[in-house]
């Protein structure tokens, strides 16, 4: 259960892959905000590397800054120090083949375009036929629960609902990374069960690599094949945690699993040591 | 049912401040004072002739292209301010200058440099019209919410796709607030443009009525001008429900919350 450095250079405790071999690689990234009130260190120092196809969950405390590690993945925001490579390339602006949902449901979505008009706006920037466009955005809203409502306002929806849309916009975009910053907040349980299941669904399906930021432990555990947990601020990685469940996950099955408790355990475990200011031994705190 | 009551609601008072105005003026034989039936008659007699398309018609021609002009103006060269961030820090202080000038001090400017023609009219117009569409679309590129503009970065939803899907829409209720404001400049600086030097339009026609002591005459000029005034309220308001239908749900929705 210990995390593997296969690369013992890099200073944070996060898995990294030789050369070539990843999908996304995040090196030595770094965050400072510089605000009038003077600059917050959002992110220290944080490694880790997805092979292509593969489900990370990341977890850390409100605050760790995993919103501001998607920006700098997603290119909306140029790290400090360090860098994001996207197949071997510099990620230096929004990646073309990615796709991100964001924290704030509510925001993300054109209040003056109706779902279906929502949904299928990136395909159509991108120049899909229409035939496909129409196809990709019902299979969409259909996978996401949605389908009677294509004609209505993202702000006639409930904030779950607008979620959703949300969800299937980046499903429709086919995208060959997908970030998601907390999709499921605003969601009731039940609905977040099915959820939780479609992106494992859609990940299989499309085989598409995937970083998942919750703050929800089961979920990270039932999600993820990896769970990165983050320390508290300054932020570096405080585990890299390989989850060995049966890649077949059910609800109900896969939950009573002894397995699963164990590393839901020692997931908890470990945010309450960060939650403490615990850092990891292998990370440097001088940078 | 419903369209018929609201027709009635929309009628009731003018028709009550109709009745007043006819009964106080009944016994009146000042020849300032005007009264309903005169004043009617007056009306159809004026306007209803040769001055319709000498005078009304091409000043609401003017009308229109000063406010056409300016609200394309406003609305492109506010889209260029708005979204660059160096050019709206330069502006800032000289189209708040410019926009404290009244336009009709242009008048005699404008008439020396353009001479006195329909465009001379047609710029003063435009000079005092195309602030209010250019501040306030300034100010509504620069609200564009940050969450949406990622998104919309993130999709690769860039350049003129990202002006007509994401700024136009977003900026849409502020500059639909500007063309509101540029509408009733536009209405006064077309009477002031024509009373200079003019020799027709509606400005120059009821002045004239005024100088030559045709009362009557003068108080149905002002009446078409408070005619033409409803109706470019009426048909803003019309557009203005259909282009921003969104954003009327959207407030509602919110003020229930
Ligand atoms: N635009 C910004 N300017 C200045 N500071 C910022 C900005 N965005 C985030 N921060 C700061 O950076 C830190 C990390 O923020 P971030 O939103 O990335 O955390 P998070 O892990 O996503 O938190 P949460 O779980 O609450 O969403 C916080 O201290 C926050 O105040
Ligand atoms: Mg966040």
């Amino acid at each position: 259960m210990q995390p593997e450095i296969t690369d013992p250079t890099t200073r944070a405790a996060g898995q990294a892959l030789p050369a070539g071999q990843a999908m996304l690689s995040v090196r030595g990234l770094k965050k400072v905000y510089q605000t009038d009130a003077g600059d917050i260190e959002a992110v220290r120092n944080l490694t880790f590397d997805l092979r292509p196809g593969e489900l990370a969950c990341l977890v850390g405390p409100s605050g760790s800054g995993k919103t501001t590690l998607l920006k700098c993945i997603s290119g909306l925001m140029a790290p400090t120090a360090g860098e994001v490579l996207l197949d071997g390339k510099p990620v230096a602006g929004p990646p073309k083949k990615m796709a991100v949902v964001f924290q704030e449901y509510g925001r993300s979505l054109f209040p003056w375009m109706r779902v279906r008009e929502n949904v299928e706006l990136p395909l159509k920037n991108q120049g899909v036929p229409k035939a496909e466009r129409a196809r990709l955005v019902e299979d969409a809203l259909e996978a996401v629960g949605l389908s009677h409502v294509p004609r209505s306002y993202p702000w006639q929806l409930s904030g779950g609902m607008q979620q959703r849309v949300a969800i299937a916009r980046a499903i429709a975009y086919q995208p060959e990374v997908l970030l998601m910053d907390e999709p499921f907040a605003a969601v009731d349980a039940q609905t977040r069960a099915d959820l939780e299941d479609l992106i494992r669904t859609v990940w299989k399906k499309l085989g598409v690599t995937v970083l998942f930021v919750t703050h929800d432990i089961d979920e990270s555990v039932y999600l993820g094949e990896r769970v990165i947990i983050l320390s508290s601020s300054p932020t570096v990685v405080q585990e890299d945690l390989t989850i060995d469940l049966p890649a077949d996950r059910d609800q109900l099955n896969t939950r009573a699993l002894p397995r699963f408790t164990e590393l839901r355990h020692h997931v908890y475990e470990q945010i309450q040591l960060a939650k403490k200011g615990h850092r990891p031994a292998a990370a440097s705190d001088t940078v | 049912m419903n369209a018929l009551k609201r027709f009635g609601y929309a009628i009731a008072l003018p028709v009550l401040l109709v009745g007043l105005w006819w009964a106080a003026s009944a016994g009146s034989t000042s020849i300032f004072v005007p009264r309903p039936a005169p004043l009617a008659a007056t009306f159809v007699q004026t306007w209803l002739g040769d001055r319709i398309l000498s005078d009304v018609l091409p000043s609401m021609g003017r009308l229109l292209a000063g406010v056409l002009a300016a609200i394309l103006l406003g609305v492109s060269g506010g889209l260029l301010i708005g979204s660059v961030r160096w050019l709206r820090e330069l502006t800032e202080p000289v189209l708040e200058f410019f926009r404290a000038i009244p336009p009709p001090v242009l008048v005699p400017v404008l008439m020396l440099l353009v001479g006195i023609t329909d465009s001379m009219k047609v710029a003063v117009i435009v000079s005092g019209c195309v602030w209010p569409v250019l501040l306030n679309t300034i100010e509504g590129v620069r609200a564009i919410d940050a969450v949406l503009s990622d998104s919309a970065r993130t999709y690769g939803i860039t350049g003129r796709a990202r002006v007509r899907y994401l700024v136009l829409p977003s900026a849409g209720p502020q500059i639909m607030a500007g063309i509101r404001q540029c509408l009733s400049i536009g209405l006064i600086l077309m009477v002031i443009s024509e009373m200079f030097a003019s020799s027709s339009g509606l400005g120059f026609t009821i002045v004239q009525f005024q100088r030559s002591f045709a009362i009557p005459e003068m108080w149905s000029g002002i009446v078409i001008l408070g005619l033409i005034g409803v109706a470019m309220s009426f048909i803003f308001q019309w557009t203005e429900r259909r282009v921003l239908r969104w954003y009327h749900g959207l407030r509602e929705v919110e003020n229930a919350a």
